[in-house]
């Protein structure tokens, strides 16, 4: 599952992330704001208009906004109630 | 030691520095730009306890030393003493967000690994008490290997005992001498080692309710979010509009006061006129836009300190996507509507290049609060004020629809140079949703002070060459005896050339004479359509009223709707050019703007005029 069709208030790792379909520079911030590969997410918000872009991503203790384009390189696992 | 020692902060962007850099040098502050980059360098005394004075710097936030924004690019330069002019920092002081402690910690190892004297400021205690994290700033400074102390810089906690670690930070570097250098790991090596450093520097931690993330319940909410945002845009439109008329015109009546004095006391002739009709008339119809300009920043300084600013960019992001651009472009253009300057200044914060120079290139299409005076005296002229039902007046909607037509146009205008001059990689929008916090009102004041100072020595530098270039050329060569002095002069015989150019779009020679002082700002257009039908009032309203009398027995309707459909689009602001100037490093940006939007004026004038004519009107 890609990170787009993550349900939001649920947890997931991300598993793998296609860092050459993102832009060079983009890829550098995601990795610096900690959103990586290994990483636990959650989708705090999304957008309100079409496509419900852009996507408020819950990372560590930060809130990151990031593009739909974005969420779509990364596979997400979801996580068990158990492991939360 | 040398004489001048430099203290450096550093840190994640969000890691509140600002506020301590505000909070450890006061208002001694100097704003200056990095030479060859529009990053602001922003430079202030601290003053050790041995009385010894510090220069410390406030360096751009950055994630890390390998990021290619402008910032951080300067940030890293700094740090490695590879900025030309400017001296390595002697001190380090890095600033983590405690209540962020892990991601902050990434950075801090890059930082940490050149082994130069640095010290710790753990920032915002309070903040991550709050949200049930307790951390031990022992344990991390046994962890970290350099002193370690806690501070609240918006509350003024921490700050003694913070110079004093600085004043001692070499000291310690020697004491604890690093027989090797710490070894350059990886980002995923960082990123597990500030987890691990966190971890053993935590004492506890309760989950508790996050103010934050309630906040962002009710603010990021899906359908009460935007009309949230859309209300307190409202206000601030109310504000802009409303509460800085009386400081306006407070302000109006001291340059007439001035203008007064310099008449009385200065002997009539060539110094007089430059200093009143140049000097006084052109600056001063800057400086009246002041008390909007503040009361606008006000506005945006509290939304950018309270954290909202980017949720509000999180909320338009999806809209400004449509025409190429990002949330990040929110801000400026919203800027825009009180003034463009400030809007053009605003951009800085727009890490994509091409998105930011997209975003210049389309903020002067922004119904700024020059074009009112233009539209107020032709829609009073040329638009009866009745009614079209619903309790609309058709003036207002007409009004209305000019502010429009600049929306629309500048959205047009971003869709057609993101897919030619400034195409590039889809604009991305990663932006970090940081805390809310309460400001605190000092810090508010001086980033007040600092945009209020900048603007004010625009106008007194730029904007007052400018004015007294295109007073020359209206007051020479003199007019002979029975001859118009404008006829006469320069700019007279320019607008005659500029006659014939404008003449198919509906202009007449008084309107195309009107358009070149109206080159310094869009407003002088009325002042000097009133010179040029020599109407005499003595206030400003009183010759907007007779004004209007005298337009509407001359103009045709057509060619007063040409005339506001050119001042939606035409670049005619001398500082807005010189700001974008700056801001482009260049002539070539500035000239295009000028080029692409002379043409839409020029286009849309005409349309405007031979479809009303077609019409009959």
């Amino acid at each position: 599952m890609t990170l787009d069709a993550l349900p939001p208030g649920r947890r997931a790792r991300i598993t793998a992330v296609d860092w050459d379909i993102l832009a060079p520079e983009e890829a550098t911030r995601l990795r610096a704001l900690g959103i990586d590969k290994g990483a636990e997410v959650e989708i705090a918000h999304r957008g309100v208009f079409a496509g419900k872009d852009p996507i408020a991503l819950a990372v560590g203790r930060m809130t990151v906004a990031l593009r739909r384009s974005h969420a779509c390189a990364m596979q997400v696992e979801e996580l068990a109630e158990a492991a939360r | 030691m040398s004489a001048k020692r430099i203290a450096a902060l550093v840190g994640n962007p969000n890691a509140g520095k600002s506020a301590l850099f505000n909070a450890l040098t006061g208002a001694r502050q100097k704003i200056a730009n990095y030479p060859g980059v529009t990053v602001e360098r922003k430079a202030g005394r601290l003053i050790l306890p041995s009385g010894e004075p510090v220069e410390l710097i406030d360096l751009p936030g950055s994630y890390g030393f390998d990021a290619s924004s402008p910032d951080e690019e300067v940030t890293r330069k700094v740090i490695f003493g590879e900025f030309p002019g400017e001296a390595q920092p002697d001190v380090i002081v890095l600033v983590l967000d405690a209540s962020n402690i892990e991601q902050h910690l990434v950075f801090a190892q890059e930082v940490l690994e050149l082994g130069r004297p640095t010290v710790v400021a753990l920032n915002m205690v309070d903040l991550a008490e709050r949200d049930g994290l307790v951390i031990d700033p022992e344990a991390l400074q046994q962890a970290l290997g350099v002193p370690v102390i806690p501070t609240v810089a918006v509350r003024r906690r921490g700050l003694a005992e913070l110079t004093g670690a600085i004043a001692s930070a070499e000291a310690w570097a020697e004491r604890d001498p690093k027989d090797h250098p710490r070894p350059h790991i990886t980002l995923p090596e960082r990123r597990l080692a500030a987890n691990n450093i966190a971890k053993g520097a935590i004492i506890s931690e309760t989950r508790q309710h996050r103010l934050h993330a309630r906040m962002d319940k009710l603010l990021l909410h899906p359908w009460l979010g935007p009309p949230i945002l859309f209300a307190l845009l409202f206000i601030i439109f109310q504000a802009v509009f409303a509460w800085a008329t009386p400081f306006a015109d407070a302000l109006e009546g001291v340059v007439g006061w001035l203008s007064e004095m310099t008449t009385q006391f200065v002997p009539a002739g060539f110094v007089q006129d430059l200093l009143v009709q140049g000097v006084l008339a052109g600056v001063g119809s800057v400086v009246v836009f002041l008390p909007q300009i503040v009361i606008l920043f006000f506005f945006i300084l509290v939304m950018e300190a309270t954290g909202y600013m980017a949720r509000a960019a999180f909320i338009m992001d999806r809209l400004m996507a449509l025409v190429g651009l990002s949330g990040r472009s929110f801000i400026p253009l919203l800027s825009s509507f009180a003034c463009a300057i400030p809007g053009i200044m605003a951009t800085r914060s727009i890490s994509d290049p091409k998105d930011r120079l997209t975003t210049i290139l389309i903020a002067p299409l922004m119904t700024c609060s020059a074009r009112l005076p233009v539209y107020a005296v032709i829609i009073g002229a040329f638009i009866p004020a009745k009614s079209v039902g619903l309790g609309i007046g058709l003036q207002g909607l007409v009004l209305f629809a000019l502010y429009v037509a600049g929306i629309v146009g500048a959205m047009a205008a971003a869709l057609v140079l993101r897919r030619s001059v400034t195409k590039g990689a889809a604009s991305g929008f990663i932006m970090e949703l940081p805390k809310y916090q309460l400001p605190r009102l000092s810090d508010l004041l001086i980033g007040l002070w600092q945009r209020a100072w900048v603007f004010l020595r625009r106008a007194g530098t730029i904007i007052f060459m400018v004015t007294v270039v295109l007073w020359v050329l209206l007051s020479f060569p003199r007019a002979g005896p029975g001859e118009s002095q404008v006829d006469a002069s320069i700019a007279g015989r320019i607008a005659s050339g500029l006659e014939v150019v404008v003449k198919p779009i509906g202009f007449n020679h008084e309107m195309a004479l009107a358009l070149i002082p109206a080159m310094a700002a869009r407003e002088v257009a009325v002042s000097s359509l009133a010179t040029t039908y020599a109407v005499d009032a003595d206030d400003e309203e009183a010759e907007a009223m007779a004004l209007g009398d005298k337009l509407a027995a001359r103009w045709s309707l057509p060619t007063a709707l040409a005339f506001l459909a050119w001042f939606v689009f035409a670049p005619q602001c001398l500082s807005t050019i010189a700001v974008a100037r700056r801001e482009t490093n260049g002539w070539k940006w500035p000239a295009f703007m000028l080029a692409y939007l002379f043409a839409m004026a020029y286009i849309f004038a005409g349309i405007t005029y031979w479809s009303a004519v077609a019409l009959g009107l």
